[in-house]
This record gives structure tokens, sequence and C-alpha cells, in this order.
């Protein structure tokens, strides 16, 4: 065992780049739910958010623009989701479902071309005099632009959601949407709002993982971690700070267990594999142990008639 | 993919309606780990699979179904060919070896071929390939070319197939440089891009400068490439595009000629039970180019070596070997029998850690 060869400086930057595309979608899905709707489509609109991000940034030479697109692609999936439930008062579960096999199967078509292309080469933020600072520097001063978006997101969401107006609109459609709709609140809209925003989230995601994290386009390259985002968002208690909280833990217990393996640490690799899922679901249910509960309305079906 | 799969099954339901015609067709069906455009394992398969569509053209049909996971699932797609009809089925994980047994035995008029296992039945072929000669190859670049004297190892599955792998790899490594050092991460999954690409970071951040590869995307060529002053080998294809580096050579596994002849057996019905191993000989294995960014007298070692493979003059298990303990395995000039291989669970000495169970 050589625990001197693990830089606790690199492990916790790689820890902020491994948790960001599960932070960004759980983040999304935040929103949905807190609207009260349950989008069980996260790793379909990510693996989309993947592609399009993928090929636009091949295409247009800019990272920057592929991003844009994988917001947009993301957006997209999800506004047929929202069509489906909102409109068409569909099942949520099926319909969730159905988008991430679409998703994926799109993405596949899509990306045929694309394998085996390197994308261009996302450039990371410089910051003067910060990214100097010794340790600090390197863990939080060295990054892409997308990880500290990332971070920005979670305290405008909390805050969105804890002290605005908006975000108290958003909470009463989710918590009860008869009541939000007889105080004159557009529940579908508020909905298709919040729907849109998710899908994005998991756009750029997807796009962080097929652009940065790894960088390449393969089939099926975000391999669950659609999933991962989803029970996040359940074991958070809807929280935005917890979802951070969640997505470093998963991301670095990930990275973590990985170093602790190349350095032939002496815990079986059996427990070192599952130590990120068993962790993260650990320390959040025991945070759980608090009044935090599921919105009331989420999942359920809403009709101005009833 | 399920796109397509959706088309393929509405084809299929087509195709029933009008069985009287496509009834003396060959139908040989694939089941898949990962999807077809992995750009390694799955991907070369598949190749296979179109070779033989190529070879016989209307007289044979293919199925296949791509990311079935290993386990009770398998069970189900598999059972789901069988009853669509298929005459020849490749299973083409190790994984898949329980649920091919139980499927095979259910229907004993459709021939099974499993993949890198070891359970036969009438009805039920094993092939696999020695990669381990290919990782032979790659160890003794390895060895030459590496500067910090460590080298990367991302396995997956703690299978003999993996084991074997890092055994023959680190073996030629160690013989060409004393002080080759090998960190072993075991992904705990075949295809997983994201954390096969965390696995490369992790063993390069930890000083490795070559990075071995038994799982099935080009992730971790794409994190070598980012890292920069890496080398890495293509495992199960030949990951052409991220050549001269940081990929200086590959594995590729060439299933075409043996598909091809499977399913004209089949068709002959002279199709018989069987335990294929085949090697860098019969080309089942195939060392991809090996590019200028290796020195020449390198490459010509490395291609000496194959070469001497190729003509069964080296086994790369010859003795003296020991086991990781100590205590001896191969002595002097004995040379490892086939059995021991296939179901390598040991390490050799001076490979650090331990095997998972």
């Amino acid at each position: 065992m050589d625990m001197g060869s693990i830089s606790p400086e690199l492990l916790l930057a790689s820890l902020m780049v491994a948790a960001t595309p599960i932070l960004l979608a759980a983040l999304g899905e935040l929103v949905v739910e807190r609207a009260g709707v349950l989008n069980l489509g996260v790793e379909g609109m990510m693996i989309t958010g993947a592609i399009c991000g993928f090929a636009v940034a091949v295409n247009s030479g800019s990272p920057a623009i592929g991003f844009v697109a994988a917001a947009g692609g993301g957006a997209v999936l999800a506004l047929l989701f929202a069509l489906l439930t909102q409109v068409a008062l569909a099942n949520q579960v099926a319909s969730g479902l159905a988008l991430t096999l679409f998703g994926l199967g799109l993405s596949s078509l899509l990306g045929q071309g694309y394998v085996g292309i390197k994308p261009p080469p996302v450039a990371k933020l410089d910051i003067p005099l910060l990214g100097d600072i010794p340790f600090l520097g390197r863990v939080l001063f060295s990054h892409d632009l997308m990880v500290y978006l990332g971070l920005a997101l979670v305290g405008l969401i909390w805050w969105v959601l804890k002290y605005s107006r908006a975000g108290l609109i958003l909470r009463a459609v989710g918590e009860n949407h008869d009541a939000a709709h007889a105080l004159g609140y557009k529940v579908v809209r508020i909905r298709v709002m919040a729907i849109l925003f998710g899908g994005a989230c998991a756009g750029l995601g997807g796009a962080y993982i097929s652009l940065i994290r790894v960088p390449q386009w393969t089939e099926g390259m975000t391999a669950g971690a659609g999933w991962i985002a989803l029970a996040l968002v359940v074991f958070a208690s809807w929280k935005a700070g917890r979802v951070l909280l969640g997505a470093w833990l998963f991301g670095g217990v990930t990275v973590l267990q990985l170093n602790l393996q190349a350095a032939g640490f002496a815990i079986p690799v059996e427990y070192l594999s599952m130590s990120p899922y068993l962790i993260t679901i650990l320390v959040l249910v025991i945070m759980a142990g608090d009044k935090s509960r599921a919105p009331a309305s989420l999942g359920r079906i809403f009709h101005a008639s009833q | 993919m399920k796109l397509t799969h959706l088309l393929t099954s509405a084809a299929l339901a087509l195709g029933l309606a009008t069985t009287a015609v496509a009834q003396d067709k060959t139908k040989v069906g694939f089941i898949y780990v990962g999807p077809i455009g992995d750009g390694g394992w799955t991907y070369e398969h598949d190749k296979g699979r179109l070779a033989i569509e190529e070879h016989f053209g209307d007289q044979v049909e293919t199925v296949y179904q791509e990311s079935v996971p290993e386990g009770a699932d398998a069970e189900r797609a598999i059972t789901q060919m069988a009853l669509q009809g298929a005459d020849l089925i490749f299973t083409t994980s190790f994984g898949f070896m329980e649920p091919t047994v139980a499927v095979a035995e259910k229907f004993p008029n459709v021939k099974f071929e499993h993949a890198t296992g070891y359970k036969t039945l009438p009805n039920l072929s094993t092939y696999s390939a020695r990669f381990y000669e290919g990782r032979a190859v790659q160890g003794h670049i390895a060895g030459k070319m590496t500067k910090s004297n460590i080298v990367g190892y991302i396995a997956s599955f703690p299978i003999p197939e993996v084991i074997r792998g890092i055994n023959a790899a680190y073996l030629h490594a160690k013989k060409v440089n004393p002080e080759i050092e090998f960190k072993i991460i075991w992904a705990y999954t075949w295809f997983d891009p994201a954390k096969e690409a965390d696995a490369a970071t992790a063993l390069i951040e930890q000083g490795a400068d070559v990075i071995l590869q038994h799982t099935d995307s080009t992730a971790p060529q794409a994190a070598a490439e980012k890292a920069g002053n890496v080398i890495t080998f293509g495992q199960a294809s030949d990951m052409a595009e991220y050549k001269p580096l940081p990929r200086v050579s590959s594995i590729i596994d060439n299933w075409s000629p043996y598909y091809i002849a499977r399913t004209q057996a089949v068709i002959d019905g002279t199709w018989e039970s069987q335990q294929v191993w085949q090697g860098i000989d019969k080309g089942m294995v195939e060392i991809g180019e090996i590019t200028d960014a290796v020195p020449a007298d390198v490459k010509d070692e490395a291609l000496a070596l194959k070469q001497a493979m190729a003509e069964g003059e080296y086994h790369p298990f010859t003795g003296p070997i020991n086991r990781q303990d100590g205590s001896a395995w191969l002595a002097e000039g004995e040379v490892a029998d086939d059995g021991t291989l296939l179901g390598m669970d040991f390490y050799v000495e001076g490979i650090s850690g331990q095997i998972p169970n």
C-alpha cells in the first residue's frame, strides 16, 4: 500500500469533475419534481444532450455553442414529455421511461457519424491570483466554466425556491395543484417550464460527460448516470444543498475508491466498488431524518376541470 | 439502438407473416453485452455479424440485441431470440454463460455458441481467443517504453481471462524492465466510459505512463490523450482513431472467419459442439499496427515476439514462473497447460494486490 501516491489535491480536483454531470442533471430534476412532475427520462435527456452537444461542438469548433445545443437538445426531448404528460395527460412514469428508451435510441442514431472523433478542447479557466493559491487554487480554481455553472445553479435554485415569489408559486403548484389553480396560477404552463428547465440541465450534464469528462462520443456513454441523478433527488429530500452534497459524495467516493485501488489499499475491491452507492445513500438518509418529504402532488395528473 | 431494435422487431413481425417464403433461410442471432458502437469488444463481434451477412447474402438472416445486462435478463433475451426462430445464437460475453446453458437446455434444436466461457452441451459450443498472446506483446512494449516504471491496468471483472491478461502483460514487461510496477484497478464493468476515463485518470495521476485496459470503450484512450505523455493500446478493436499517440498498438479480435465457418456448419448440418481457443496463429488475435511512436528496435522485438508465438515456437507462459505467494508454478522450460490457463485465478510473482473474489 502506498498512500503517498494519492495526491489529495488532484483527488479533490477530480471530485469536482466527477460530480458535475450528476449534479447538473439532479438539479434539473429537483426543480421538475418540486413542481409536482416526476420525469424518469433523465437518462434519455442526458444522452441526447451528450450527442447534441458533441455534434454541435465538433461541427462549430466551439464547446460553448455545443453546451448551448446540449441544453436545447435536452429541452426538446423534455418538451415531448411535457406534451405527453401535461397536454395529453399521459401517465408520468410510463412517459418518463419511454423518454429514456427513446433518448438512448435517438442518440445512437444521431451519433453514428461521430464515433472516434475528438471534440474541441474546453479551456480551463485560468483565474489569476486565486488559481495560484497553494492547494485550494488547484482544487477550487482550476476548472472549466461548467463546474462553476453547476455550483452557481445550486445557489440560484436554493435561493429561488426559498425566497423568491417565482419559487413560492412553483412549490405551490407542486404541493397542491388544485389550490394553486384556484388561486389563478397557470399550473400547466409552470410545469411545462419546469420540465423544459429540467431537460436543459440534464442535457448539460450529458454534454459534460461527452465534451469534458471523457471526452468522446460512445453509444450509451452516460451508462446510468441519469438514474443516479434521479435517486439523488429523492435521497437529498428535494433540497438543492443536499443534492450538491450527494453529488460530491458520490463523485468523491467514486474517484477515491479508484485511487485507493490503484494505490493497492488493503480493502477488498468489492467493498470499494459498492462504496459510492452505500456511503451516499447512508449519509443522505441519515440527514433526511427531519420532516422533509416529497412534494404532495408529485406524479399526479392535473386537469383544470377536476 | 432501441429504435433500431424496434424496427428489427417490426421487420421480424412482418417476416413471420410471410414465413412460407423465408423458411429456408438460416437465422443467426447475436447477444451483445454493450452497444455495437462501443468501438471495442461488441463492435468487433458486430463486424463478425456483418461479415456473415456479406458472405452468405440472402441465404442467411442475422438478428442481434445489444446492451444486454449480464444476469437474469440475459436469459429472457436469449430465450426470445430462440423463440423468434434463430438456428444459431452467439452469446458474446463471459457473464452470459449460465443464461446460455439454461436456454440451450430448453431448445435442443437450436445451436448455441458462448464466447470466453467453459461450459458446453451437445448444442452449446464455446469459443475464445488467446488474447494473452497479444497481452505479451503489449507488456513487452510497455516495459520498454515506460519512464516512470508504473503501468496502469484497468481490469473489468476478476475472471480467468482478465487475470490471464494481467499476468501475461506483467511477465513480459518484467522481462525487459525489472523495475516495473503494475497498478491495477477493477472497474467492475465492461462498459462505462465515464468510469473507465476516471480510472485511467486516477492511474495517470498516480504516476502511470502506460495504460492497459480490459474494458470495452475507447474512453481510457481519450483520457490518456488528454493527460498527454501516456501510451495506450487498443483493446478488442484497433481503436485506430487514437493513432499514433496515445494508442501505439492494439489487440484486435477477428471473429469473422469463425462466425462464417460456424454458420456454414449449421447450413451444412455438420455443426458439432466443440471448445475452440485460437490465437495469433489462426488469426483470431491480431496485433494492430505498431506506430512510429515506438522506437524501431522495440517494434522489431515486439514483431519478433508475435512471430514466435504465431509459429508456435514460444508460449507466453513458459517457466520458470512462480505464483504471487512465491510457490513454484512452472519449472524451467515448462509450458502452462490450457486447463490451468482457462481457470487462472492467481497472480504471478511480483504483482502486488489481491484478486477480488
